[in-house]
């Protein structure tokens, strides 16, 4: 039983993978594709139409939460997976891309396409406000630090007038279509494929930075920090990358986000949602891509599946993150074992 | 900006600032024992604090049979019942914070598993919890009952010793006098510290970590739920979502005066309880949470370990 628990599906699978050549990877991965291109139409099917969620509709669902959230986890896995900083105000980039968009087409008739590329470059600069002071810190230091910045962008946005207020921003345009692709309330899936792009664009980004010298830093950096310092490894730099990168991943996030629900207020981008991300993060497995996406499909999922539980919803996630932190603490699908680090002394 | 007021009102904010910052310093402790052995965030504290406030509750409405509209008691009737109110509190919080160490961390712990996921099982217990009570009453907020007549005692300045103001200064000041004691005299309180410093040491030495661990968290829940019982005796209301906002603000406090430090929990939590009432009366007190984070990054940014440092002297990430 516990030799199943413990079953590294990962390993598993990148044992596979590198016994592959690579016309097969070609074919495996634009499968892959193809199947994620078709989630929108799974649940027509008879077999599949358990997926069909009782509230909102399972195409809706599809993109918030579960779309977004497998975006800001990938996001926010390069900041706790790749380097090893506990951020717990990630929220804050989602909401600021969000605003930037939402100021930039109700006040200057902006696009969506045309604030995607601002809301990334404002998440960006706010990364770095944030980070220079705050990645000098340490450990839980550093949590308690994003956690306050993830308020204080609330309670700004909750208290200025150019947000609107606890009331928020309505009527936010949605994004204008092209080729005949149409985005709007009736075409749900069109925002999908928008998602789905950029998870594919953000996995691309993530696995060729891996490879490179700035994957290796924050390796470096994961396993020890003052060690990889004395080995010339510009700490503070990369630290900051990895923040920064990450803070534009979920700023395009909110960009699309706010396109999408055309009304944000502030209580949507409130604490609970950073640490839900995060939970995706831990729950999936830190630092694994699939094992992120896996998480945050899940824990997006399973609250809007359940929702004829009502009352009780939130209380069996909590019990459903107990456990399975309790059996396998490493998420579903743990990061190589050759990454891990070896603590000593762990606790 | 309203600066005439600190001018006018200093004193009564000054009293109000200390009473708040002493309960939130004994919440604080529920965060910084934790931390010092475990080098965890202990994130389930502020629902323990939550459980506190209604064990108060219950024992104020359903044992005593007050309701808030009761006849003022006082004489030794008043420090009976109180005395009651606040050793349940107590007791409810130590047992429900050896409740989520028991499942939240020990299984995790004797895996090995890294801290996120501690962090993470913390978080289930802590969203369970809630709802938990959110369930049990309904999710609607409950005024706790006014035990004593809340009349003045004297007065300096303007500013108003209430009963129920000094009892909340007097109590959390008592605690961490003994507490203190404590940790620095008897046996068990050294292996609290030997824990802290090197846990793999302390088990060369003979010592039961998980005794130890366990203690933490009696520690820990015991203030947390003194401070809930003084929450309710001063505010007098509370909701099964209260723990959020005191869990921050808490460990917001632990961290200003050095995490891991009974000396850093106590001034963190008064700098804390001052700071966020004369941001309220100057900037107004929707700004009151960002003032505090700023005031924390610009505190950290010159001194990273808090005001007081930390227990050890260790920077482990």
């Amino acid at each position: 039983m516990s030799k199943f628990l413990n079953f590294n599906l990962r390993d598993f699978g990148a044992g596979i993978w590198s016994g592959w050549n690579r016309p097969t990877r070609v074919i495996f991965v634009l499968l892959c594709i193809a199947v994620s291109g078709l989630l929108p139409f799974a649940a027509e099917f008879g077999p599949t139409s358990f997926l069909n969620t009782p509230v909102a509709s399972y195409i809706d669902v599809l993109v918030y939460p579960i779309g977004m959230f497998v975006l800001m986890a990938l996001g926010l896995n390069i900041v706790v997976g790749k380097s090893g900083l506990l951020d717990l105000g990630y929220i804050a980039f989602f909401a600021i891309g969000a605003y930037t968009h939402a100021v930039l087409s109700t006040l200057y008739g902006w696009n969506a396409w045309e604030s995607l590329p601002v809301g990334m470059f404002f998440a960006m600069i706010s990364g770095v406000v944030l980070g220079l002071p705050a990645l000098r810190l340490r450990g839980d230091y550093l949590a308690i630090i994003t956690l306050g910045f993830g308020e204080i962008v609330r309670i700004v946005a909750l208290n200025i007038e150019i947000t609107g207020g606890p009331n928020g921003i309505p009527g936010i345009p949605n994004p204008p279509g092209f080729f005949g692709v149409e985005f709007n309330l009736e075409y749900s899936r069109n925002f999908y494929y928008i998602v789905l792009v950029l998870i594919l664009l953000t996995i691309w980004m993530i696995r060729r930075f891996t490879v490179r010298r700035p994957g290796r830093a924050w390796e470096a950096i994961r396993q020890d920090e003052d060690v990889a310092e004395l080995m010339g490894v510009n700490t503070l730099v990369y630290k900051l990358w990895s923040f920064v990168i990450g803070a534009a991943v979920g700023g395009a996030a909110g960009v699309i986000f706010a396109s999408k629900v055309m009304v944000i207020s502030p209580d949507m981008f409130k604490f609970e949602v950073s640490i839900l991300i995060l939970a995706c993060v831990v729950f999936g497995g830190i630092g694994n891509i699939w094992g992120v996406i896996l998480g945050a499909g899940l824990l997006a999922y399973i609250p809007e599946r359940i929702r004829f539980l009502t009352e009780t919803r939130q209380l069996v996630f909590g019990l459903v993150l107990i456990i399975m932190m309790n059996i396998r603490p490493d998420g579903l699908l743990p990061r190589k074992k050759r990454e891990k680090i070896t603590q000593k002394g762990s606790k | 900006m309203n600066f005439s007021v600190v001018a006018t009102e200093f004193p009564s904010l000054l009293l109000q600032g200390l009473a708040l910052g002493l309960i939130y310093a004994l919440v604080s402790l529920g965060y910084t024992m934790v931390y010092g052995v475990l080098r965890l965030i202990n994130f389930a504290n502020s629902e323990v604090f939550m459980i506190g406030t209604f064990a108060t509750l219950y024992v104020q409405v359903n044992i005593l049979g007050f309701t808030n509209t009761s006849e003022p008691i006082r004489g030794f009737r008043l420090v009976y019942s109180l005395a009651l109110c606040l050793v349940v509190s107590m007791l409810v919080s130590a047992l429900v914070a050896v409740l989520v160490e028991l499942v939240a961390y020990r299984r995790l712990r004797a895996k090995g598993a890294n801290r996120l996921a501690s962090l993470i099982s913390a978080i289930g217990v802590s969203i369970v919890l809630m709802e938990w009570v959110g369930l049990l009453t309904g999710s609607r907020p409950r005024s706790g009952a006014r035990l004593m007549e809340k009349s003045s005692l004297f007065e300096i300045g303007g500013a108003n010793f209430r009963v129920d103001t000094v009892l909340a200064i007097v109590l959390p000041v008592i605690i961490f006098l003994v507490l203190n004691r404590f940790v620095t005299k008897t046996r068990l309180g050294k292996s609290i510290r030997a824990v802290s410093m090197s846990e793999e040491n302390s088990k060369l030495m003979g010592i039961n970590i998980n005794r130890v661990i366990t203690l933490t968290f009696i520690i820990g829940g015991l203030t947390t739920g003194a401070a809930a019982f003084l929450f309710m005796t001063v505010y007098e209301n509370t909701t099964f979502t209260i723990g959020f906002n005191m869990g921050i603000a808490a460990f917001t406090a632990a961290v200003l005066g050095g995490i891991g430090n009974l000396r850093g929990a106590f001034y963190g939590g008064i700098a804390l309880g001052l700071l966020e009432q004369f941001a309220s009366a100057i900037i107004g007190s929707e700004w009151k949470a960002v003032t505090v984070f700023v005031v924390l990054v610009l505190v950290l940014l010159f001194k990273p370990n808090g005001l007081f440092g930390e227990a050890v002297q260790q920077t482990r990430t």
